[in-house]
């Protein structure tokens, strides 16, 4: 894990790309530029908010889009909401799942492949739908999943 | 620059785009074709052709046509010849068909769609004839399709910021919110609510007040508030400027949740050019109305589309409700007055505004005026983002626009309106889509979303892929929401494993009364609706699986891998050493 000092937490911070500055904000604009939100984000980001370390966790920890530790090198995602589920998603899921030998969403031990259960997608004429590395791929089965995956090994 | 010198300019490159002597070649990139699809190297195909060629071309990426199963979709405007549209269109065709059109005026006939406008051309065949188009009727999706994403003048052109030119220059605040009003426009986020009535409620406060825009759409199935902003972002802005002169407002949000890039940087991009051309910021069109807009990004969250908690997520907040009253218009974000409406309801204003309240009444039926866009998905031939008048019955829709349900197959269940909405049988396809009449059928509308699930779907699978979203993303703040939504998930779980017996239905109805009593918002209010509705139309369903006899075995033979919270317990944990 890099090391992320507290200088380089407050340049983003203060660099950041909304008008509107608030705790969330502020917590999105680390993620983006790290990948996930290191150890000393949430107190740096108290600290330029003037607010308690309790209140940047709270946010912190509602949203299901942050992490705290760093991503794998790619991201899987795949969608399981109804639309998806019904064209065969949970397939997807479980070939995956095999695949990567996980037994759930998350990361696997060789840091490669970050697998993430979507709720949705938002391109349901497709599904199902999936993405590596934020790129979507509409109308997916899983030997064409797994093909994707092979080619990023 | 004037407004009027604005339009001229405007008019003036519209008419290069469309009488030039170039070809206008125009790549549909909205949502799935932009993305799935890679509709961008199709372009940059299209580009190297026409720089190695040496043949001088205009190109633009536009929106969504809606027929998304032909996407991507690519047009070419050229020597006076009407627009040919071909579907399917990969970086692998696209060559030849520019080359044999370009070079030789040959159509090629492999993945054309057809033609569009008044001329036609002898042996091809219209467009407009395809049932997917003929039965729409595009208001909100106007543009869509037609102009770039990125060009404002473009907008210009077609009409776009003449309904904020003419409220601000020729109308009172009043006397646009009475035109709303008049017009019947009722919100397209899912409550339906006038959208003329909600915005007099901000009359009459004074200082910094918020229109906030609401593009969460988290619900599957519907996509088509992304659909617009993707296909045609200053329809939105200009409907939002028009709500933000009409109610005294300073400030505008449009909220969209952080990740979907597509919508996010076009909306961005479309609120810079309105700043550029004074379309937005202090005294607009030289009168004393200013009005600034952001967009505000939220984490991921379904309740966020809800709305107070909508407004503690603008003020970057956990996205959870809080309890009414007071209500937004009194104290909204940071305490100010704020209204809250979908980006379908704002696409309608300048349209309205622009042509009278008595046009947009004549459109669609007496309760519900207007057009509706509803996104097909699930089991159906031709999935899609079509705007249709309200009126039209579910099944014109599901069969003549849909194409109806492939593989031989027939249609078992209808789910409309989110997974909070409702699950209709096939006796519902006379049902009219229409606030009121759908309501009255056991289901909302909503948010515009169908899905169409053929015989091969249990209905107890069904209901438990939505109770398991609704279980998945209830914010917790409500106990009775909370743990009512865990604990129906068990019990469909259980029914869907074959076990389960009928007390079991007595207790689910309990669970779901409490919830609706004692949540603050609709996610729990109506979080026993997937259930309700499916029990009222298939009973025999959850009857059959509590036997161990899954009626069509996608029970056992869809396993979903509820995600696991892969989060730390505390922030202590992480902090650590």
């Amino acid at each position: 894990m890099k090391n992320i000092n507290n200088e380089q937490i407050l340049n983003i911070l203060k660099n950041q790309d909304h008008t509107t500055v608030t705790i969330l904000s502020s917590l999105l604009s680390v993620q983006d530029e790290i990948g996930y939100l290191p150890k000393n984000a949430i107190s740096s980001i108290a600290d330029f908010m003037n607010v308690t370390t309790n209140d940047v966790w709270g946010v912190a920890s509602y949203y299901l889009n942050f992490r705290f530790n760093p991503p794998g090198q790619h991201t899987i995602e795949i969608c399981w909401g109804p639309s998806c589920h019904i064209r065969g998603a949970s397939k997807l899921q479980s070939s995956v799942l095999e695949k990567l030998k996980l037994k759930n969403q998350g990361d696997t031990s060789d840091g490669k492949f970050t697998l993430k259960f979507n709720t949705c997608l938002g391109a349901c004429p497709q599904a199902p739908m999936i993405s590596i590395d934020h790129k979507l791929s509409g109308k997916m089965n899983s030997s064409k999943l797994l093909k994707m995956l092979d080619k990023l090994n | 620059m004037s407004f009027e010198a604005l339009k001229r300019d405007s008019d003036k490159r519209w008419l290069d785009l469309t009488t030039g002597s170039k070809p206008w070649i125009r790549v549909s990139s909205a949502m799935c074709c932009g993305t799935s699809l890679e509709s961008d190297s199709i372009v940059s195909e299209i580009v190297n052709y026409s720089e190695k060629n040496k043949i001088p071309i205009n190109i633009d990426t536009v929106g969504c046509h809606g027929i998304c199963y032909a996407g991507p979709i690519i047009d070419i405007l050229y020597k006076g010849q009407p627009r040919i549209f071909w579907g399917n269109v990969t970086r692998d065709n696209v060559i030849k068909i520019l080359d044999n059109y370009i070079k030789n005026d040959e159509v090629l006939t492999d993945n054309l769609l057809g033609t569009l406008g008044d001329r036609f051309i002898k042996g091809i065949k219209k467009i407009g004839d395809l049932p997917g188009m003929s039965l729409q009727n595009r208001i909100a999706l106007r543009n869509s399709g037609n102009i770039a994403f990125n060009d404002i003048y473009q907008y210009i052109a077609n009409g776009g910021f003449e309904g904020l030119h003419k409220a601000v220059t020729k109308m009172s605040s009043d006397e646009v919110i009475s035109e709303v009003k008049d017009s019947g426009l009722r919100g397209r986020g899912g409550a339906a609510f006038p959208t003329g009535l909600k915005w007099s409620f901000m009359a009459n406060s004074k200082g910094v007040k918020y229109i906030l825009c609401n593009c969460e759409e988290g619900d599957p199935g519907a996509y088509n508030d992304k659909g617009i902003l993707e296909s045609d972002p200053y329809t939105l802005i200009e409907g939002m400027a028009i709500a933000g002169y009409a109610t005294k407002s300073t400030n505008g949000y449009v909220f969209i949740r952080h990740g979907h890039d597509g919508p996010i940087d076009r909306t961005k991009e479309a609120i810079q050019q309105a700043y550029d051309n004074g379309l937005l910021g202090n005294n607009i069109f030289g009168s004393d109305f200013s009005f600034d807009i952001e967009v505000s990004l939220t984490g991921d969250s379904y309740v966020a589309g809800e709305e107070t908690a909508l407004m503690e997520s603008v003020e970057g907040l956990s996205a959870r409700p809080r309890s009414r009253p007071p209500f937004p218009a009194a104290y909204g974000v940071w305490g100010h007055p704020s209204t809250i409406n979908n980006v379908k309801s704002l696409a309608y204003v300048s349209e309205i505004i622009r042509n009278g309240s008595e046009w947009f009444k004549s459109i669609g039926t007496e309760s519900s005026s207007g057009t509706a866009i509803v996104c097909l998905s699930g089991d159906i031939l031709h999935p899609g983002m079509y705007e249709v008048e309200m009126g039209i019955s579910i099944e014109d829709v599901v069969k003549k626009i849909g194409g109806g349900i492939p593989d031989g197959r027939s249609l078992k269940m209808l789910q409309t309106g989110g997974p909070l909405g409702g699950v209709l049988g096939p006796d519902s396809l006379k049902v009219k889509i229409d606030f009121d009449e759908m309501a009255k059928a056991g289901a909302i509308l909503g948010s515009g979303g169908i899905i169409i699930v053929d015989d091969r779907t249990c209905a107890v699978d069904l209901t438990k892929s939505l109770v398991a979203f609704c279980q998945y993303e209830s914010c917790g703040k409500c106990f009775p929401c909370r743990l009512g939504m865990t604990h129906l998930l068990e019990i469909v779980e259980k029914i869907s494993r074959g076990k389960g017996n009928l007390t079991d239905l007595d207790l689910m109805n309990k669970i779901g009364r409490n919830m609706q009593a004692g949540s603050l918002c609709g996610h729990g209010q109506l979080g026993y609706n997937p259930i309700s509705s499916a029990l009222k139309h298939f009973q025999k369903d959850f009857e059959s699986c509590m036997d161990g006899n899954c009626p069509t075995g996608s029970c056992n033979e869809r396993q979903i891998v509820f995600p696991e919270n892969t989060r730390p317990n505390s922030w202590q944990t992480i902090k650590g050493n």
